[in-house]
């Protein structure tokens, strides 16, 4: 399989996975335990997940590692297994991709808001995603995505830390826009294009977010403000809604197939789905964009 | 309202909790009424910080940066109430946390504090709080407001949990209960019999203060 990099040169879009953590639940992962804590007893059900992608269409599954960092993982008393929770999750996605997609190490933001608003400092910021870095390189990642990302103060922490343990590796980075067009603090796309290209991210872009249009909105202005930018989308199904005790997205296969075509015409090369989305929404979106 | 009480509103409304301690400061040797310092400029300039949010003017900086600023004039102006006798009025008591196995942190302590600069007595239990805990506190409290927060669709139903307890223990009729979360929406809040739903924090202090009539 020649490299993510070579891959995207060529022209390609490369079809990401979906959810994880609503995956789990549904095989068992109870409520308030954390999946990446899980995975330590439970190889087999996230294994499962990747597979279930895998076979949808997707060539890019990204490690259960979003909540992997220390001060996650220390509100659940996992502070001390930190890169042994990461290492696992890059096993058991290595083992479900067998060499047929590529493997991102996964991360997620701190839960922690930096100076001036809260108590970290950009150092201790860094330290804290290096720790996960280093840990998901070391197990064999082929790239490293930093996603879901709101501060562009932590945004810069974590691609420090990436780039400096990716030795090499790529390193991806997205935002969600959820609130009127931009991150909920405040972070404007046009701004987020202009950030990234300059710290030399190899592919960036959206996922989460709020409406499906929110994120082909900021996918847009991305792309006029970086026109040879490789952008990703990786949104939430739409939105949740309650149905009876369960919490269903409201786009459907067909409606993330229809956005996913109208996010590569607005130059994303890397398209997938995030919070709702399930493998049937991944072989809806590997259908729409096969060429 | 007086120039000082002008350039205070917007010291809070631009975030500047310097100059909003200095100039709540400079209010009170004026001869300015503490109360009517914190009723007028203070509560006027929070709204207009969540009218700003809502519109996608403000972000959660702002938000952040305007309790801040709206905390340091109060605490220059608590010890002059004091002295006077006088309280400032609270809108109501309110119990705020996120549910058992939950440890999102962020959006619970952003609406605790909006509350709190609203005029709410707030009570903030922080993260992954049991349903007894919740019950305990509103007994310990006398609160008549219980914000739930959940951001996990696993965790939600823990929302449903503490309303149950509250019931059982008697306390439902007495309290409102408030959910909020990335997840959480009207239609939940509806199905697990919760009174209000808040988007976001700017909402939650529209939400709660209509629920408890102020």
């Amino acid at each position: 399989m020649e490299d993510i990099i070579s891959m995207l040169a060529d022209g390609g879009v490369l079809v990401a996975d979906g959810a994880m953590g609503t995956m789990l639940q549904r095989a068992g992962l109870p409520a308030g335990t954390p999946p990446e804590a899980w995975l330590l007893e439970n190889p087999g059900p996230v294994c499962d997940v990747h597979r279930a992608y895998l076979d949808a269409g997707a060539h890019l599954i990204l490690t259960c590692t979003f909540g992997a960092t220390r001060p996650r993982l220390e509100r659940k008393g996992y502070a001390e297994r930190v890169a042994e929770i990461n290492r696992r999750a890059v096993e058991i996605a290595r083992q479900a991709a067998n060499g047929r997609a590529y493997v991102a190490g996964d991360i997620g933001p701190l839960g922690l808001f930096l100076a001036p608003l809260g108590p970290l400092s950009h150092e201790q910021a860094v330290g804290l995603f290096a720790e996960q870095a280093e840990a998901l390189v070391a197990a064999g990642v082929d790239v490293l995505v930093i996603e879901t990302m709101s501060a562009l103060e932590e945004m810069r922490a974590a691609i420090e830390a990436a780039q400096q343990a990716a030795r090499g590796l790529p390193v991806f980075a997205t935002f969600s826009f959820d609130h009127h067009g931009r991150t909920n603090m405040g972070v404007r796309p046009e701004q987020a294009a202009q950030e990234l290209t300059a710290l030399g991210v190899q592919a960036f872009g959206a996922n989460c977010g709020a409406t499906l249009d929110m994120t082909l909105g900021a996918l847009e202005a991305m792309h006029a403000t970086a026109p040879d930018a490789w952008l990703i989308a990786k949104p939430n199904a739409g939105l949740p809604r309650a149905q009876g005790r369960e919490v269903v997205y409201d786009a459907s296969p067909a409606d993330m197939a229809a956005y996913a075509r109208r996010f590569a015409a607005a130059g994303a090369r890397v398209i997938g789905g995030c919070c709702g989305s399930t493998p049937a929404h991944i072989a809806a979106i590997a259908a729409a964009l096969k060429p | 309202m007086d120039a000082i009480g002008e350039q205070l509103q917007q010291a809070v409304l631009l975030g500047e909790p310097e100059r909003a301690h200095d100039l709540a400061a400079q209010a009170l040797r004026a001869g300015a009424e503490p109360l009517a310092v914190i009723e007028g400029a203070l509560a006027t300039a929070m709204q207009q910080v969540g009218a700003r949010y809502e519109c996608g003017e403000y972000f959660i900086p702002d938000l952040v940066m305007a309790a801040e600023a709206m905390k340091a004039a109060v605490r220059v102006l608590e010890p002059a109430l004091a002295a006077r006798q006088e309280r400032r009025q609270v809108l109501g008591t309110v119990v705020i946390g996120t549910v058992e196995g939950d440890i999102h942190e962020i959006g619970k302590s952003l609406v605790a504090t909006m509350l709190s600069a609203a005029g709410f007595q707030v009570h903030d239990l922080g993260v992954d709080v049991s349903a007894a805990e919740f019950v305990k506190r509103v007994q310990e409290t006398g609160a008549n407001v219980v914000g739930l927060s959940a951001l996990l669709t696993t965790t939600m139903l823990n929302q449903e949990r503490v309303i149950e307890a509250l019931q059982e223990a008697g306390l439902r009729e007495r309290v409102k209960v408030v959910i909020g979360g990335a997840p959480a929406s009207p239609e939940w809040a509806q199905t697990i019999g919760a009174d209000g739903y808040a988007e976001n924090a700017a909402e939650a202090v529209t939400v709660v203060k209509q629920l408890v009539g102020a």
